[in-house]
């Protein structure tokens, strides 16, 4: 994530692309091919899709009371998702780049899972845990706290598939840092809580906010894991993609229309927030 | 752009067929060859019929393909099941389906307003709603003036989905207010809601409440005549093997169809 | 305060060291012989695996049989100083320097103060508004000094801290490191004589993990008793046994097996093991056995020839001889020819090892 960090920053030549001149590449031409291939992979669906909007009814269709909940449900959960992946993310990617510990692996495995595993299937586990019939539902029950069907549904659900890329952007940025500040923050009295809050997260800033911006993103267009476990109902647990899903049975337009509003609000938010892997805010 | 997008799709939907085709065959199938267009002569049938029908008659138009298949030997029904909107919107784009068996009267409407069926559909059957509950029956209901009662979670398809609609139709015929936990996008995600134990009821159709097992109950409420739903069935316009398509529309429409769907709790239209 | 350590850390380290109040060692040894382990043990940033660190009356460390003691680094008052500077980069130079006393509980205001009175120690105040990316490497060793000393360490750990720096520069902070240093208790790991010569006290040399040799910076520089002192100290060391009038060289060298006559210093009694020592300087190169005089003439193969302060330094195995270059050419030396390395007995220093 980050490049080198010693102080001795005059060492070596400045080989950043605001300097003058060309560097050498190192892009061999044909690869320019499969590369262009892959961005139209990408591209193309989108425009095709872009292609297909009914711009005469474009706005009113995105304005829809329905359209409107749906889109400030999904803004909502989905920073409400990013929230709590910090907080738990956060000391978890800290005790998995920093503390070798037995059975490290298997945890990281386990943290990792969401990344590969269906949707559906994370709402199927969450349903058994947090649901009326659930592991732990039954005694939240009890406690007078109800998840299922609930927007803290929606919020668990995307905390659920979205924890793993702000742990696995952050542990690359731990393990990039290194623990050498770290080593001389302590030796300056510095205690692991100050340690932690004024050198170890401030350097890895860049890669926290990747993850968070990752996380926020992968929360705004999760649908899987909502759907099966949260439920649909607007303005409480019907995301935007839950909204264009169940617009597609009726109203293709509508389903469209939303679809461009949604790549537009992720595409802001990765576009905007999100840093170029290997840029660093300071030094 | 439109152009070359619908082109390419069509393109796609070809190529998946001929895999799909040589995936499961295996062999290629007798050939249909114009000499055999006898309807009348019901030995004379052969080739594949594809067949593109709701999700909700899966099971009954898999026992009804079987049956096909073994009255008319070297004939092969390919069966498609998806949403009926999904499927409307297939045909509609070119897909190479013989017969549309819809789940409502409106996605057959749309093929036949544009033409693209060959002659009129026929109903087949009909489908009503019922209140789906947990095997155990934690909320204690009983009809469908308990659905609305405080601490009763009752889940249902979201209006712009035929059941949802069904169940919309109801409410208004009855006067009747629900006030749903969720509106699911699907029969599926009521049931999987309700068997979880997750909702007390669910409002989804008799079949479906029969197809989903013991893992729930079905409670018939006289409120649900006010919302019939009509299946119909017809060949689509673009079928190459028309004959074909028929003979499988006689078997579905017949005695023996109306058994097979009256047994998965369909009713005579 | 006075610093004992005794540490055993598995195949790196198995040394006991002491470091007295304002006393400053320079420990010295080859590459990986466990100069950074040893202070990463007297820092806290290693545990051992068996002993004990102490500073004054606080344990530090200790597990030997059933005794467990440790402090974590933040609280042992002992502060580190690596070859690279290691400067927070998104700090400022004068919140870097503030940042130890900010973590001891100043306020912002007063720990900037604090922060500015050590940038002025180290002449670096010019700096104070400058962000690390924006200093040279010289200056940022500097700001780090500083750093270090605003913690006011009971014991100050500098690991080559000149390492990093280049030619220019590094004059410049070792005359800093003399000033701030005095007084202090200090351990500092380097690879320059130079630095054990103006900086410390007292030497300390490590190999494979063991202190082979320690004393006064003098002592172990005047009279080398391991190669690798000697080969900072400039001088050709032979290992033997102590006879009547000199040493009889042992091991499997150019030089193995000879007597060697010199001057004992009284102290080193025959039969045991000693050293003799004498410099480059005092040795002449002859082509063949010189005949009838009291010196000591050992049959050498050349192996290198090199450049040294304006003269040739004839490199034999172990041993060197610094002629001139006119010598060298009239001798028409060459790596490969075996030549005699004669040194007159006066100049040959014997002393127990």
């Amino acid at each position: 994530m980050t490049t080198s960090r010693n102080g001795t920053a005059n060492d070596t030549p400045d080989a950043s692309p605001d300097s003058g001149g060309h560097g050498y590449s190192g892009v061999p031409r044909w690869l320019y091919l499969p590369a262009a291939v892959g961005a139209l992979f990408v591209m193309l669906p989108l425009a095709a899709m872009l292609a297909k909007v009914n711009w005469s009814q474009f706005i009113p269709l995105v304005t829809s009371a329905a359209s409107l909940d749906a889109l400030g449900l999904s803004l909502r959960t989905s920073a409400a998702s990013t929230v709590v992946c910090l907080v738990f993310g956060v000391p978890l990617a800290m005790v998995l780049a920093r503390r070798p510990f037995r059975g490290q692996r298997l945890l990281r495995a386990f943290v990792l899972l969401p990344l590969v595993l269906p949707p559906v299937v994370g709402g199927i586990a969450l349903l058994y845990t947090f649901g009326r019939q659930g592991l732990l539902g039954k005694t939240l029950e009890l406690a007078g706290i109800q998840i299922a069907f609930s927007t803290t549904a929606v919020v668990l659900a995307q905390a659920f598939v979205a924890l793993p890329f702000l742990v696995v952007s952050l542990e690359g940025a731990l393990r990039t840092a290194g623990k050498r500040y770290e080593a001389v923050a302590a030796t300056l009295g510095a205690g692991p809580t100050t340690v932690l809050r004024r050198v170890t997260l401030p350097l890895v800033m860049p890669g926290l906010a990747s993850g968070a911006v990752l996380s926020f993103a992968r929360s705004l267009g999760e649908f899987g894991a909502t759907l099966t476990f949260a439920g649909s109902l607007q303005g409480v647990t019907r995301t935007l993609p839950l909204e264009i899903y169940l617009e597609r049975e009726a109203d293709a337009d509508a389903a469209v229309a939303l679809s461009l509003l949604l790549v537009a609000v992720a595409v802001a938010v990765v576009g905007l927030s999100y840093r170029k892997p290997g840029r660093q805010v300071a030094a | 752009m439109r152009n070359a997008f619908r082109k390419a799709a069509a393109l796609l939907a070809a190529g998946a067929l001929a895999a799909g085709i040589a995936g499961c065959a295996g062999k290629p199938g007798p050939a249909n060859s114009p000499a055999d267009g006898n309807a009348s002569v019901a030995r004379a049938l052969s080739g594949t019929v594809t067949v593109y029908a709701a999700a909700s008659l899966k099971e009954t138009f898999t026992e009804l393909a079987s049956a096909f298949e073994a009255a008319h030997p070297g004939t092969k029904v390919m069966l498609n099941f998806a949403g009926s909107s999904d499927l409307a919107t297939q045909i509609s784009q070119g897909a190479p389906a013989d017969v549309f068996a819809s789940a409502d009267t409106r996605n057959m409407a749309r093929l036949s307003d544009a033409s693209l069926l060959d002659g009129g559909p026929r109903n087949f059957a009909t489908n009503v709603l019922e209140i789906a509950v947990p095997r155990a029956n934690p909320a204690s209901v009983s009809s469908f003036a308990d659905l609305p009662k405080p601490g009763v979670k009752v889940v249902v398809c979201a209006p712009q989905v035929p059941c949802g609609a069904a169940a919309e139709k109801v409410e208004k015929a009855t006067g009747t207010t629900l006030k749903p936990v969720s509106e699911e996008s699907s029969v599926t995600d009521v049931l999987g809601k309700v068997s979880s134990g997750e909702a007390d009821a669910g409002l989804v159709y008799v079949t479906d409440v029969k197809t989903a097992g013991d893992k729930v109950k079905g409670i018939p409420f006289t409120e649900a005549a006010q919302a019939v739903n009509t299946y119909p069935i017809g060949t689509v316009g673009s079928s190459k093997n028309k004959d074909l398509a028929r003979a499988f529309i006689e078997l579905v429409t017949g005695s023996e169809g109306r058994k097979v769907l009256a047994d998965a709790g369909f009713g005579a239209p | 305060m006075t610093f004992r350590m005794t540490a055993r850390v598995h195949g790196r380290l198995e040394a006991r060291f002491t470091v007295a109040p304002g006393e400053t060692v320079a420990v010295l040894g080859p590459n990986g012989a466990g100069k950074s382990t040893l202070l990463a043990v007297a820092a806290g940033l290693l545990k051992p695996d068996a002993g004990s660190v102490r500073l004054g009356d606080k344990v530090l460390f200790e597990r030997d049989g059933g005794k467990h003691g440790w402090v974590p680094p933040h609280l042992r008052g002992v502060a580190l100083l690596a070859q690279e500077p290691l400067l927070f980069p998104h700090l400022s130079v004068l919140d870097n320097v503030a940042f130890a006393p900010r973590s001891a509980g100043q306020r912002r205001a007063t720990s900037r103060e604090t922060a500015r009175r050590w940038l002025a120690e180290v002449d670096a105040l010019d700096l104070a508004g400058r962000r690390p990316g924006q200093l040279s490497g010289g200056q940022a060793q500097r700001v780090a000094v500083a750093r270090a000393l605003a913690a006011e360490p009971e014991l100050l750990l500098l690991d080559e801290p000149m390492a990093a720096l280049d030619i220019h520069a590094a004059p410049q902070l070792r005359r800093m490191l003399k000033r701030v240093l005095a007084g202090r208790s200090a351990v500092i790991v380097t690879h320059d004589v130079l630095d054990a010569l103006l900086l410390a006290d007292r030497i300390v040399v490590l190999e494979k993990g063991r202190i082979v040799e320690e004393g006064p910076v003098r002592e172990v520089l005047g009279r080398p008793r391991s190669a690798f002192a000697a080969g900072l100290a400039g001088l050709n060391l032979l290992a033997g046994t102590v006879t009547a009038g000199g040493l009889l060289v042992s091991g499997p060298g150019d030089a193995g097996g000879q007597a060697v006559s010199g001057t004992s210093d009284g102290e080193a009694l025959a039969g045991e093991p000693g050293v003799a020592a004498f410099p480059p300087s005092a040795v002449s190169v002859f082509p063949e056995l010189p005949h009838g005089s009291p010196r000591n003439c050992l049959p050498v193969v050349i192996t290198d020839l090199e450049p040294h302060a304006g003269g040739i330094r004839v490199r034999a195995g172990e041993l060197a001889a610094d002629i001139t270059p006119a010598a060298s050419a009239e001798l028409g030396l060459e790596p490969g020819m075996a030549v005699y390395f004669v040194v007159k007995s006066a100049e040959v220093q014997v002393y127990a090892a």
